[in-house]
């Protein structure tokens, strides 16, 4: 589905409440993430952010509420609107016995690219991992396989990121890269939520904070538009990853 | 088409892993040659003393093989949360279920076919035959049919190892009779109709039944 024809808003969530048995997980959170901007979810460890991206993402089912991505309900058009969605997770969804290039390769063949090979290079140069394109990800280190990850959630040229973390385990200069790439995605008129606990890159990505707590958003707020210099410096710490 | 193309590249994929990391072939081929030689030993061994139970034995070793096998299936997903790749995929949840089942069934099926002829040596089998081979095929179907929805369910707990064989064994009894009877009767050149008019048409039905039942179950299972 195109943008135009779409949705006002890139991701749409309302009323979500997820329960784990008698834990209440999320209670009622409404979410709406226009075209072209980029959304920032704060939180503290346990605030239900990694279960909301998961529902975003079709990958966990809401007790109640409803996921629309580009204007596709999830529970109804599950399979089209996961087509529109790139996700990285806390790992890397990623075969360590297949090289980067079958692994891509075979995120392809399921997303249906028509000739993925030269889309396969293409990601790989964007994520600086054009040289190790045939060494087995278990070779690889941990900030690699992250990009490779990354690489892979871009892959099918989603409309829609959701990351969770991103920054987890990534150098400065890695992380001043991913800023870029997602400069670049938001200024596509593509739009991307993610979570993360460094306040300089929810400051220097956002153009949307939103701050959960115990399954509740919290605050919401629209900080000033940020800059390209904010974006490519490097300010995270990884070690709060 | 799309289910037929995620289905076969879900399968390779896990062809490809195994030409890899072996992990899985060579550790189950070991298991069951152990399995050969202990109960080889732990018999009291006489001449025609093996024939009725040798059938019983095959399908036992088996059925312990497969049950690694399947163990091992998806671990292998959860292993980088591969698992969430493919269900984040625009492919159907029977086509990841399917992929699953025909990379364990070809798995086995390598393990089987190269036991057979160490069991056949140990413990005095017959010639083998075509019949033994259907029946070989279409009770390996309903293991890895039954096994990959189990072993699915049993890699989101932390005691998998355990689960999978306590939910496995008590489900499949059907088929390991079926097994068990039709190959006795072909090794041991008894009345080969009940073989065709009992025994295999029981294994195509349950086959059948659980290649509809597992993969609707697992996609509400593991529905986004």
């Amino acid at each position: 589905m195109s943008r135009a024809s779409a949705d006002s808003s890139a991701i749409s969530a309302v009323g979500l409440r997820k329960d784990y048995g008698d834990r209440t997980v999320l209670r009622g959170i409404d979410v709406s993430v226009p075209w072209g901007e980029t959304a920032v979810l704060f939180g503290p460890n346990g605030a239900g952010k990694t279960t909301l991206l998961r529902i975003l993402a079709g990958l966990s089912r809401a007790d109640a509420g409803e996921v629309h991505i580009a204007g596709l309900q999830m529970r109804r058009s599950g399979g089209r609107a996961r087509t529109l969605v790139g996700f990285v997770g806390h790992q890397t969804l990623l075969y360590s016995d297949l090289t980067c290039r079958e692994n891509l390769a075979f995120y392809a063949r399921l997303y249906g690219l028509d000739r993925p090979a030269g889309r396969i290079g293409d990601v790989l140069d964007q994520m600086n991992l054009a040289d190790r394109a045939d060494r087995r990800v278990r070779t690889l280190s941990h900030g690699m396989q992250k990009r490779l990850s990354v690489a892979r959630a871009i892959l099918h040229e989603p409309t829609v990121l959701l990351l969770d973390e991103p920054e987890s385990g990534l150098d400065t200069d890695s992380v001043a890269s991913l800023g870029r790439l997602l400069d670049d995605w938001s200024a596509s008129g593509n739009s991307a939520l993610l979570t993360t606990h460094s306040a300089e890159i929810g400051q220097a990505w956002a153009d949307q904070i939103l701050t959960l707590d115990r399954g509740r958003l919290a605050e919401k707020a629209n900080p000033p538009r940020r800059d390209a210099a904010a974006l490519a410096a490097p300010c995270p710490d990884p070690a709060r990853g | 088409m799309r289910l037929l193309s995620a289905t076969l590249a879900i399968a390779w994929k896990d062809v490809r892993l195994e030409i890899r990391s072996r992990d899985t072939v060579v550790s189950a081929l070991i298991f069951g040659l152990i399995v050969v030689v202990v109960f080889n030993f732990g018999l009291n061994r006489t001449p025609g003393s093996l024939a009725p139970v040798a059938p019983g034995l095959l399908w036992v070793a088996y059925g312990f093989v497969g049950v690694l096998a399947m163990n091992r299936a998806f671990a292998r997903e959860q292993e980088q949360g591969a698992l969430d790749g493919l269900l984040a995929a625009p492919v159907s949840r029977d086509a990841v279920f399917l992929g699953k089942m025909l990379g364990t069934l070809a798995f086995m099926l390598v393990i089987e076919v190269v036991l057979l002829p160490v069991f056949a040596v140990m413990l005095d089998l017959p010639t083998l035959s075509v019949t033994l081979g259907l029946i070989i095929l279409l009770a390996t179907v309903g293991f890895a049919t039954v096994g990959t929805f189990f072993a699915a369910i049993a890699a989101q707990t932390r005691s998998r190892e355990i689960l999978l064989p306590v939910l496995f064994f008590p489900v499949i009894v059907p088929v390991i009779i079926a097994a068990v009877e039709a190959t006795a009767l072909v090794l041991q050149g008894g009345p080969m109709s009940p073989v065709w008019t009992r025994w295999l048409p029981l294994l195509v039905v349950f086959d059948a039944l659980f290649l509809v039942i597992c993969p609707w179950i697992f996609g509400y299972v593991f529905e986004g």
